[in-house]
């Protein structure tokens, strides 16, 4: 009686402890809940879920580059960029030659070049220089699109036309829902499924040694380098694995925009990348989540709210960036870990409190410390 | 012959600029050690605020002036208000803090000021001089350009040579703890360089203005072209900062002229890569040292 209903609870138990089985299982509860929202969703909302989802791969990258490693990229939208012009360049007109994985895969590839080649520069650098240099990244690639107009589109940008849903989706769909898998449904689905496969990756690799080295590498790059860790090779493989999320999530960009013009990779893409970081909390995959999630539900929110309150069109929209460049710098002055680990910070003190050592022993060190400053 | 010469004024005077941008950077990071990513937007405001009181009919030089004491103000309350708190954290709490006042500072003139293109006036003729035949393309405003930042420099140079203020904020900044010892308010020079740092932004700002059109991002490449000129002369000197900004300024000006005017900033990223990887220290470091 006692062992059979133990039995699920430890099968439970090591499912959740095995670091594999357990990103596995979120992942399968992940991919259970888009395809609920998507198919209960209108097209109009896939759209948007599609949006927050390509700029959630895209934070997931910058959190792994910013968090784990200590280097701060602000030209993430650049590799978008790149990402994007590359698949648009495959798919601008009906009758695509490669598949649309192949397509992805080929754009990620090429940005993942791209980053190679800055992250061995960016390598040797730290803190302000790195930011400046990928600042100077983010405003400057738009330009290349605009002098190579004839291959690239200049201003005007290269369309996109998404590949037609495969037959084989298709006929799934209609056996479960029984009506017909629009374009919009179908794109939401791609976008979501290389975001969970992209944060299982993301999430196993920081789990793994590689992870453990970046860390090292942020905490302490000297003790890190005595321990036999190759700094550069960290700080590059780093650099490259977040371009290929850039890059990926430029790709489906292209796809679910239909349109890639450089207007929209300008720096302010970069910086509302850098945004949803930082309101998650460094580091943290739920937290790129949530924060990608903020930035692409509140500025519709923000800017009804500036009209109601009588402001024109375009000053209303503004309201948005206000507001999330308000609670960045709020964030940075009064919890520097971000939401994520807020909340984490309070589980920690709550089950501190639970198994806490008597009050007086806990006081007299703080005093001790006080006094020994 | 004609376009080479034309191409080397333009880049001396927007080099000028550059240099004058460059000279901001460097005195923030030189007392807090924090490269200001929100000097463009705070300069940027300046401009608008500015171009509020020109509209409002006030001359030009009222307006200049209304720029240059708003910076002052701006900056002064920037460092006390968000800078103080995260000075001697982490290097990248500082950086995100001025990238999210970078962001506040565009939707707030956005707001305020509108998304609109506007003409900037200029007080000199924007109309190149002739010699003999030849069109020089030095304009009035150019040569004002260059003669005011030449005396900003001196001015700022004799501040901290000769007077006591210098003495003190340059006190504050090679060793704050000792300095506090000795009796230097130390938060107070903190702010004091911010806030004449934030003059020099702004004058840059109505200098990249004058005679131009402002809006609320004509200030973005100028942060980067700033901030590559400030490393070229190695971030740390105020003298490297101006030849940094000069040769930055010819540099960009060549690649414009000749290559394309959409690879200009791309091609200050080449210079600052180089830079980096062949004289991190930038052109006039010496060896340094390095702490565990």
């Amino acid at each position: 009686m006692a062992t059979s209903s133990a039995l699920p609870v430890r099968a439970w138990r090591r499912v959740w402890s095995g670091t594999g089985s357990r990103h596995l299982l979120l992942a399968l509860l992940g991919l259970l809940a888009v395809i609920v929202y998507v198919e209960a969703a209108s097209d109009f909302r896939n759209l948007q879920f599609a949006a927050f989802g390509y700029l959630g791969i895209a934070a997931g990258g910058l959190t792994v580059l910013t968090g784990l490693n200590g280097q701060l990229s602000l030209g993430h939208g650049a590799f978008m960029a790149i990402g994007a012009y590359t698949t648009a360049l495959f798919l601008d007109d009906g009758s695509p030659v490669v598949p649309l994985l192949g397509v992805l895969v080929v754009a990620t590839l090429v940005t993942v070049l791209a980053g190679a080649l800055i992250g061995a520069a960016a390598a040797r650098l730290h803190g302000p220089y790195i930011a400046g240099a990928t600042l100077a990244l983010a405003v400057g690639v738009p330009g290349i699109a605009l002098h190579f107009s004839d291959t690239l589109g200049g201003e005007q940008g290269l369309g996109v036309v998404a590949p037609p849903v495969p037959v084989w989706l298709l006929d799934l769909d209609y056996f479960f829902t029984g009506r017909d898998l629009t374009p919009s449904r179908y794109l939401s689905y791609v976008v979501w499924v290389c975001l969970i496969v992209t944060f299982v990756l993301l999430a196993n690799l920081s789990r793994s040694r590689v992870g453990r080295r970046w860390r090292a590498v942020r905490d302490d790059d000297v003790a890190a380098e005595v321990a036999g860790i190759h700094l550069g090779r960290a700080r590059v493989s780093a650099f490259v694995v977040s371009t290929a999320c850039a890059g990926l999530a430029g790709a489906v960009m292209a796809l679910v925009v239909r349109l890639t013009a450089p207007g929209g990779y300008t720096l302010t893409l970069s910086l509302t990348l850098l945004t949803a970081v930082v309101l998650g909390g460094l580091g943290s995959l739920w937290g790129a989540l949530i924060g990608a999630g903020l930035l692409s539900y509140l500025p519709q929110l923000a800017t009804n709210v500036g009209e109601s309150l009588g402001l024109d069109q375009t000053r209303a929209a503004e309201l948005a960036p206000l507001v999330y460049g308000a609670v960045m710098i709020a964030v940075i002055l009064l919890a520097p870990t971000g939401i994520a680990g807020a909340v984490r910070a309070l589980r920690a003190r709550r089950t501190a409190r639970a198994e806490r050592p008597p009050p007086q022993t806990t006081e007299s060190t703080v005093q001790q410390g006080e006094m020994s400053r | 012959m004609q376009q080479l010469l034309s191409t080397t004024l333009t880049g001396l005077t927007l080099g000028m600029v550059y240099a004058a941008f460059a000279l901001a950077l460097v005195l923030i990071w030189r007392s807090t050690r924090i490269v200001n990513f929100a000097q463009a937007p705070m300069a940027m405001v300046t401009t608008l605020v500015a171009l509020q009181v020109i509209d409002a009919g006030a001359p030009y030089w009222v307006g200049f002036l209304v720029a240059l004491v708003s910076g002052l103000v701006l900056g002064a309350v920037v460092e006390r208000v968000l800078v103080r708190p995260v000075e001697g954290k982490a290097e990248i709490n500082a950086v995100i803090l001025t990238l999210g006042l970078f962001i506040v500072l565009h939707a707030v003139a956005g707001l305020v000021f509108g998304n609109d293109y506007q003409s900037f006036p200029a007080p000199f003729g924007l109309s190149g001089f002739r010699v003999g035949d030849l069109n020089v393309a030095l304009t009035g405003f150019g040569i004002f350009t260059i003669v005011i930042v030449l005396v900003v420099m001196a001015a700022l140079a004799a501040l901290f040579r000769f007077t006591d203020l210098g003495l003190r904020m340059r006190a504050a900044a090679f060793n704050p703890e000792v300095s506090r010892l000795l009796g230097v308010p130390v938060g107070r020079m903190l702010t004091i360089g911010w806030a004449l740092a934030a003059v020099v932004g702004s004058l840059a700002g109505l200098l990249i203005a004058g005679g131009s059109l402002v809006y609320p991002s004509y200030m973005d490449s100028v942060v980067v072209f700033g901030f590559v000129a400030a490393v070229l002369g190695g971030l740390d000197s105020p003298v490297g900062a101006v030849v940094g900004g000069l040769l930055l300024g010819l540099a960009l000006s060549y690649v414009s002229g000749y290559l394309g005017a959409q690879l200009v900033t791309l091609a200050s990223l080449v210079i600052l890569m180089l830079v980096l990887t062949l004289r991190p220290g930038g052109l006039f470091s010496s060896a340094s040292a390095r702490r565990v």
